[in-house]
């Protein structure tokens, strides 16, 4: 196994830049997640590091050793395609072995390789059906196989998880987990899902227009999100965000009427917004003044919809069933520090 | 669900082109097993125990040149089809996966092949294959047919490429495959039910001309079957019991091979593939 790093690394297709000045460590054995919203470049990324499409500058390097140039069999690499790519005119066996046959891999090498995948992900009964006679969940399983028996230096997924139905998501997620901790791998891996995200990530790479925003352990990125994008985009439901204008004083802000301390000194008159998660809120005697909305009730939670004065919304989530009519007039209030305040350019202003 | 009276009639229509279809092909088989004077006399008339007569297989089977007719055109069908297919599938694969430079000016080229009939260049082609040495051999006509048929196949198996998923190629690349493997053991499989498609419509044609080889190889041997059945019309005699078993043998080839292709037409093979 080994480790991957990507320095500098710049794509762009004619006068579109798809990938800026993008630096990434993935340790050794490390279980790395990119995350982004659509479009942002994650798998582009991902296929950069696979070799399956040309940088235009900068640096990849794994184990040490220089491939930005290389092919992407060269590279030591195996992908798990979202649409897992299984080769239909072949036996799930064939498909396994079909790249170590082309790599002069000796008989009995591959054969003992395709039994221990094939042992690992209880493919053994399948062996010789071809991919059309097999579930989603079983050409996952597949495609997985034919990365193991390549042996890689590192693991790339490519959204592996999105064309299973919800149960088997779960599953395959935890199998995924464990098939880490039993190889040891060294894994990127592709999704939109924040879920899959936090729970398989040793370290989460949030990317944004080709950016990375923010890179860390999930639950730093949920505590302590660097900036307004990532503040969003980890959570569900999403961060409830108000607009507010810092007072005189330089200390504290005012949301919807209601008076809040900002962690550090700024300039007054000048607007902050002011982050809190549905889960770190609830209703007080004095806070933000709001007026009841909507309400989802869920069973162990609900979900209050809330609107302020000013025509903002406010999401409170609620331990149990939330006995209150809709349009009751109440206050909404962040509990401390799980607050969160962004400058004019969505920075995180430190604490 | 559809009302059984329109169905009826559809099939109906369907049969009765089936029937219209099929009543030469009919009429010739069923008239190379009866005697001369009875094809005259009684031309619709099914062979019958008093007019039944082989001559026409006996003559056909008896003059030895008309066997190596029957090999010449099956060599010339064959090669044309596989030359075809392969260089027409290689060619769909290059101008659908690869990005260079003259891409869509290949393109367009090819297609201007498919609208422009190549039998306005029989002159320049005659002294082409004249110059290379090439006159009464199958090699020429092979060419020549190859040339014909390729635009239409680069057209079609383009289509049928671009529906394999972009997924698999990329597989194939980081399994270790070279973008010749690739292409071998990958494109081509999947493009089985296209190739079939292309080698059906491709071979008919060239089974049946008779231009081509009137023009590039019409004596010394490699005259194909359509050509070698002229030597049975005469201008003052024609043994139509011989033309008639030609005709009707020559079928037997062509009939063998879209056997052979049609199994070949199985639908939904990339089936599996993804998702």
């Amino acid at each position: 196994m080994a480790e991957v790093k990507i320095e500098k690394l710049h794509k762009s297709y004619g006068s579109v830049d798809v990938l800026k000045d993008i630096n990434l460590r993935v340790e050794d054995g490390a279980f790395v997640v990119l995350v982004g919203p659509s479009g942002c470049g994650k798998s582009t990324l991902l296929r950069s590091v696979a070799g399956l499409e040309p940088i235009t500058g900068g640096d990849i390097s794994i184990d040490g050793r220089n491939v930005s140039d290389l092919a992407p069999a060269q590279r030591e690499i195996a992908m798990v395609f979202q649409s897992y790519a299984l080769y239909p005119h072949m036996n799930v066996e064939n498909n396994m072995a079909f790249g170590l046959k082309f790599a002069k891999t000796p008989k009995d090498e591959i054969a003992a390789r395709v039994a221990e995948a094939s042992r690992i992900l209880q493919l053994d009964p399948l062996l010789k059906r071809r991919p059309k006679e097999l579930s989603g969940g079983q050409r996952q399983r597949v495609a997985i196989g034919r990365a193991i028996v390549r042996k890689p230096k590192v693991f790339l997924f490519d959204e592996p998880l999105s064309n299973l139905d919800a149960a088997l998501r779960v599953n395959t997620r935890i199998e995924i987990a464990n098939l880490h901790k039993l190889l040891k791998a060294t894994i990127i891996y592709v999704t939109h899902d924040q879920v899959e995200a936090m729970t398989l990530a040793d370290k989460i790479v949030v990317m944004n227009q080709g950016r990375i925003e923010q890179t860390g352990k999930p639950l730093d990125l949920y505590y302590k999100p660097a900036n307004l994008f990532v503040a969003r985009f980890i959570g569900s439901p999403a961060m409830n965000i108000l607009p507010s204008i810092v007072a005189e004083n330089g200390t504290t802000i005012r949301v919807d009427g209601h008076t809040l301390p900002l962690p550090t000194k700024q300039s007054a008159g000048s607007s902050v917004q002011l982050g809190f998660r549905p889960e770190h809120c609830g209703f007080e005697k004095t806070g933000i003044p709001v007026t009841v909305a909507i309400i989802e009730r869920l069973g162990e939670i609900g979900y209050v919809h809330c609107r302020t004065k000013d025509g903002n919304n406010i999401l409170v989530e609620i331990k149990g069933d939330p006995k209150m009519p809709i349009g009751t007039k109440t206050h909404v209030a962040p509990s401390r520090g799980q607050m969160h305040f962004f400058d004019a350019n969505g920075q995180t202003l430190a604490a | 669900m559809r009302r059984p009276a329109s169905a009826f009639v559809v099939h109906g229509i369907l049969g009765l082109y089936t029937l219209l279809a099929l009543f030469p092909i009919v009429l010739v088989i069923m008239n190379s097993f009866k005697a001369k004077r009875a094809i005259f006399n009684t031309p619709l008339q099914p062979p019958m125990p008093w007019n039944f007569d082989l001559i026409g297989y006996t003559r056909v089977f008896g003059d030895s040149a008309i066997a190596s007719y029957y090999m010449n055109s099956i060599v010339v069908t064959v090669g044309t089809i596989f030359f075809t297919l392969l260089f027409g599938a290689m060619a769909a694969w290059a101008l659908t996966e690869y990005k260079f430079r003259w891409n869509t000016a290949l393109g367009i080229f090819l297609a201007i092949g498919i609208m422009v009939p190549i039998r306005l260049g029989s002159v320049s082609i005659i002294q082409m294959v004249a110059d290379l040495n090439l006159i009464n051999t199958l090699t020429a006509l092979v060419l020549v047919y190859v040339a014909q048929n390729l635009p239409l196949a680069v057209f079609i198996l383009s289509e049928f490429i671009q529906q394999i998923p972009r997924d698999l190629r990329e597989a194939g690349r980081c399994d270790g495959l070279s973008e010749y493997n690739i292409f071998f053991y990958i494109i081509l499989p999947l493009l089985r039910p296209a190739m079939a498609t292309v080698a059906v419509f491709t071979m008919i044609p060239v089974w049946n001309d008779l231009w081509f080889p009137l023009l590039l190889a019409p004596t010394g041997g490699k005259q194909t079957i359509t050509l070698g059945v002229q030597q049975f019309l005469g201008q003052y005699i024609t043994d139509w019991n011989a033309v008639l078993a030609a005709l009707s043998t020559a079928i037997v080839p062509v009939l063998v091979l879209y056997v052979i292709f049609s199994r070949q037409l199985i639908r939904g093979l990339t089936s599996g593939a993804v998702k």
